[in-house]
């Protein structure tokens, strides 16, 4: 391709990236511009991560084919060290701190400030906080990593890539986990960043923080190039992306659903729950709600409002300590005392973090199907395989699983596969009340669409679920009702109806009166 | 009658995997050998060991005698690695059997030799004393939470000081010569001898014994299999089958045929078959025996599936003391005393065995069939590098290095795996 007028500062040229057996990259380009912030997008397996880690020199040159110019030189990147020298750093979705580690010895690690061979703690303080600042961290330098939340470590994260003179900033996934608070907070400061001429490359599932923030973005699907959109140039909307990304257009990001809602499941009154690491600090706090056969409901709030707690505590008191309040099933009233009473009571918690908490990631697909209601499986202790693989092939083509069969391990699938293994081992178990968690987190639209179908499908077999997502456009589009929380309290309910954005953001905000 | 042969996988029950519908050829060529590799290796490398000391023993190592001589003077540690196994799956570890080994023989010799005790009830006394000692150590881990590294570490003070107390700080026996036939004595002769042509006599029962475990082998696995193909699922095609099946009717009938020509079936071989059976069974089909592998593979998930963590942890560890109460026995009637250095390094040993054996380091993985495999192999370089006169440092040095290489493929092989998912 001949080089146009722009000015580019890294060029990716035909890079073709080869797993024994796999192409994860096939004939890919990259043409990022000076001081922008370019997206890139794609379904999960699309190839975004693996071409980062091309870029980075995760992937030494040698191990791919294909040249990537970064400020107009030819570069040969033997190892992430190579790369940042050059000014390249890659921000990883897993965060890289070392928990015990402060801030500024994070910040400086492998990089320490020195004096005569020993670490100069005043100037690594001074100038930690100096990086902070500019990041917008209001922390002490010398507190420990492990103190702050996910949004805090992510901003210690820049102002470590900073601490290298970063010209081009990679952040893979960086909004994930945050809530929407601190991924505003994150998003102004990359903008700020840019003013600085500081260029990033940004990948992202959440489509409306790209149209936000980004200058340019790259699709790509099935690790090819697909098309690099100009979002200056207008006309360019989320629709637009996931026809990209997607190859098709996805008419209506949730499938129709016409709910038959019935009678009172579960009612949950004045639930209480303090937390098992901090004495004395209420996390839930007099929370009470009501849910109906055949009845999607959502759970709103920010990161931190207590809905995860909230859900785990009544799962059999997986979390917190000091838990009070009462549990109603049917109208009578239910004692939960451990995951197991709570499976027996018709209940199921599908978890926000599927791969540290919901999955035996080293065991088949089978395993971990049956994991939640073995005994349906076992007469006398004793496990029926057959009837087992029988039961798990089942639900592989009924959730359309995208696996060889069910002997598959689990770790090897992407993240909406593996989240339709959560969902089939809790329809197993036959809960009348399934709890999904952050059930689309970290999975790509064309998955989202499957799983949304699912939960439809389940709630019109007569059972009651509740949904809790960060995500408002999720639960505006997919659930009937939807309650808010705020510091622990449920603050609001809000029919399908009545919700807007508006009106949920204003609940989940709303300060202690 | 045969299914396709090409596209087949072997997981890790050895049960032959593949939908019963189109058959996995996506997977990357390369990617079905390593994983069979991955699963064989442990055994393609005892038989080449077998091969190889056979050899240089001008083929002693494979005779009569010496056969019944590695499965007698080896069962303690297999019956440990047993009970190791279950614990290294399921994440922990257990540093104290060789003094609860100790402690355990030492009871044992009070109750028989100092206190005139019956020895079938002295016997039962001392299975239980395991069974607290394991309960003390599982208490401290399930419920108390502390590493297993640490409650055993000091578990291997405490009970080797508890030994040197009850002995007195000197070895006690003779113990009764039942005790003394369980660890050494073989079964007698109930049918007599027959002649096989060259190879001499043999003893039948023993025989006939050995043809009873083939057959019921090649039974079970029959019906498996037929299971399968009722439901559908991809099987090995018959040939492979009836090789298999082969294989494992020589191999047994090869070790049973030796012994029943040096004397007969020892005593502890017996019981041994009968723990690898039962154990086997409770990993492979019970409700148990899944807790165990799901709490190894990710404790949290499983905790959230409704497995009760802290029980299961628990009595694994309580089984470990009751196997390690029962090696203890065996090995000072073997002795015919109960010393205060019995079991040292047995740890080490059983530890050794569960990872040679297939176990992960970070737990959910490993087989009871493993870990006795892994065992034997240590058993027949101990014993192959015995008989050509090898001083002993040079065997400890060549175990060391073997363990070291068991573990460096099984990494090898899964970095390997994973590399080619992508």
């Amino acid at each position: 391709m001949t080089d146009d007028m722009t000015d580019h500062i890294l060029r990716m040229r035909g890079i073709t990236k080869t797993f024994p057996g796999v192409k994860a990259l096939q004939d890919v380009n990259l043409a990022v511009r000076r001081g922008e912030i370019h997206a890139i997008c794609g379904e999960n397996g699309a190839g975004k991560s693996t071409l980062m880690k091309v870029l980075s020199g995760v992937y030494p040159h040698g191990s791919y084919e294909g040249e990537i110019s970064f400020d107009g030189q030819p570069c040969r990147f033997t190892g992430i060290k190579d790369s940042e020298r050059h000014g390249i750093v890659i921000i990883h979705q897993e965060l890289a701190l070392s928990p015990y580690l402060s801030i500024a010895e994070n910040i400086f690690l492998g990089n320490e400030r020195t004096r005569r061979g020993l670490i100069d703690w005043n100037r690594t303080n001074a100038e930690a906080a100096e990086l902070l600042e500019r990041v917008g961290l209001r922390e002490n330098p010398v507190t420990p990593a492990m103190d702050l939340g996910v949004g805090k470590q992510q901003l210690v994260e820049i102002a470590k890539a900073l601490s290298k003179r970063v010209r081009l900033l990679i952040l893979d996934e960086p909004t994930a986990a945050l809530n929407d608070e601190d991924s505003a907070h994150l998003l102004g400061l990359l903008r700020g960043l840019r003013d600085e001429g500081i260029t990033s490359v940004i990948i992202s599932h959440k489509l409306n923080e790209i149209e936000a923030i980004a200058d340019s973005v790259t699709i790509l699907r099935d690790g090819r190039t697909i098309e690099t959109l100009d979002m200056k140039a207008g006309e360019v909307d989320e629709d637009r992306i996931i026809a990209g990304m997607v190859g098709r257009d996805l008419e209506h990001r949730f499938p129709p659903h016409e709910p038959r809602i019935g009678e009172e499941i579960l009612r949950i009154e004045d639930w209480t729950v303090h937390s098992p690491t901090q004495h004395g600090r209420v996390v839930v706090s007099g929370a009470s709600l009501t849910l109906r056969r055949g009845e999607i409901v959502g759970l709103a709030g920010l990161m931190g409002a207590g809905r995860t707690e909230l859900a785990m505590s009544v799962f059999g008191r997986s979390y917190g300590v000091g838990i009070s309040g009462r549990v109603y099933k049917n109208g009578r009233e239910i004692r939960l005392g451990s995951v197991r009473e709570a499976i027996a009571h018709g209940l199921a918690y599908a978890t926000e973090d599927r791969k540290r908490y919901g999955l035996n990631l080293i065991e088949d697909i089978k395993r971990n199907v049956s994991a939640a209601a073995l005994g349906k499986l076992a007469g006398r202790g004793w496990i029926d395989d057959n009837e087992e693989y029988r039961v798990a092939e089942g639900f592989r083509a009924d959730m359309n699983i995208k696996a060889p069969n069910v002997m598959a391990v689990t770790g090897k699938l992407s993240g909406g596969n593996q989240q339709k293994v959560v969902l089939s081992k809790w329809i197993f178990a036959d809960p009348d009340v399934l709890i999904l968690d952050e059930p689309t987190r970290g999975i790509d639209v064309g998955a989202k669409y499957e799983i949304y179908s699912i939960v439809n499908r389940l709630a019109d077999q007569g059972r009651a679920i509740l949904v809790i997502s960060s995500e408002l456009p999720e639960l505006l589009g997919l659930c009937d009702r939807i309650y808010a929380m705020s510091a622990g309290r449920v603050t609001g309910e809000v029919s399908r109806s009545d919700a807007t954005p508006e009106r949920l953001m204003q609940l989940m905000t709303k300060e202690k009166e | 009658m045969a299914e396709t042969t090409s596209g087949k996988v072997t997981t890790r029950e050895g049960a032959p995997a593949g939908g019963g519908l189109p058959s996995p050829r996506a997977k990357a060529p390369g990617t079905r050998l390593s994983v069979n590799l991955r699963q064989s290796g442990i055994y393609v490398a005892f038989a080449l060991i077998i091969v190889l000391f056979s050899v240089l023993t001008g083929g002693e190592l494979l005779s009569p005698q010496n056969i019944s001589n590695i499965m007698v003077q080896n069962s303690y540690v297999l019956i440990l690695s047993i009970g190791m196994i279950l614990i290294i799956i399921a994440g922990h570890i257990d540093l104290s059997v060789g003094s609860v080994v100790a402690l355990c023989g030492a009871i044992a010799a009070v109750l028989m030799v100092e206190m005139d005790t019956p020895w079938p009830l002295a016997l039962l006394v001392t299975l239980v004393a395991g069974a607290l000692i394991g309960a003390w150590q599982g208490y401290w881990i399930a419920y108390f939470g502390i590493p297993a590294f640490i409650v055993t570490l000091a578990g291997m003070l405490v009970f080797r000081a508890l030994t040197l107390t009850v002995l007195g700080n000197q070895g006690i026996g003779p113990f009764p010569d039942e005790v003394r036939t369980l660890s050494n004595g073989f079964l007698p002769g109930y049918l007599g001898n027959i002649g096989l042509g060259p190879l001499g006599g043999a003893d039948l029962f023993t025989l006939l014994l050995g043809l009873a475990a083939v057959a019921g082998t090649v039974g079970t696995q029959w019906r498996a299999r037929q299971g399968r193909i009722g439901y559908r699922q991809q099987v090995d095609a018959l040939p492979l089958f009836a090789l298999k099946m082969a294989a494992v009717a020589v191999v047994v009938m090869t070790v049973v045929v030796q012994l029943a020509r040096f004397k007969n079936l020892p005593w502890v071989l017996l019981l041994l078959a009968l723990l690898v059976l039962g154990y086997t069974l409770l990993t492979n089909r019970a409700v148990f025996g899944r807790h165990i592998y799901a709490i190894g593979g990710n404790v949290h998930a499983a905790s959230l599936s409704g497995i009760n963590v802290k029980s299961v942890t628990f009595w694994i560890f309580v089984n470990m003391g009751v196997l390690s109460a029962l090696a203890g026995i065996i090995f000072a009637g073997r002795l015919n005393q109960a010393g205060p250095t019995a079991g040292n390094g047995f740890e080490l040993d059983a530890i050794a065995a569960a990872f040679i054996g297939g176990a992960a380091v970070q737990g959910g993985v490993g087989k009871v069939v493993g870990a006795i495999t892994g065992g034997l192999i240590m058993a027949v370089i101990n014993n192959g590098m015995s008989l050509i006169g090898a001083p002993s440092e040079r065997v400890m040095l060549f175990k060391g290095l073997v363990l070291l290489a068991a573990v460096a493929f099984d990494i090898w092989a899964k970095r390997r795996a994973g590399a080619s998912a992508g």
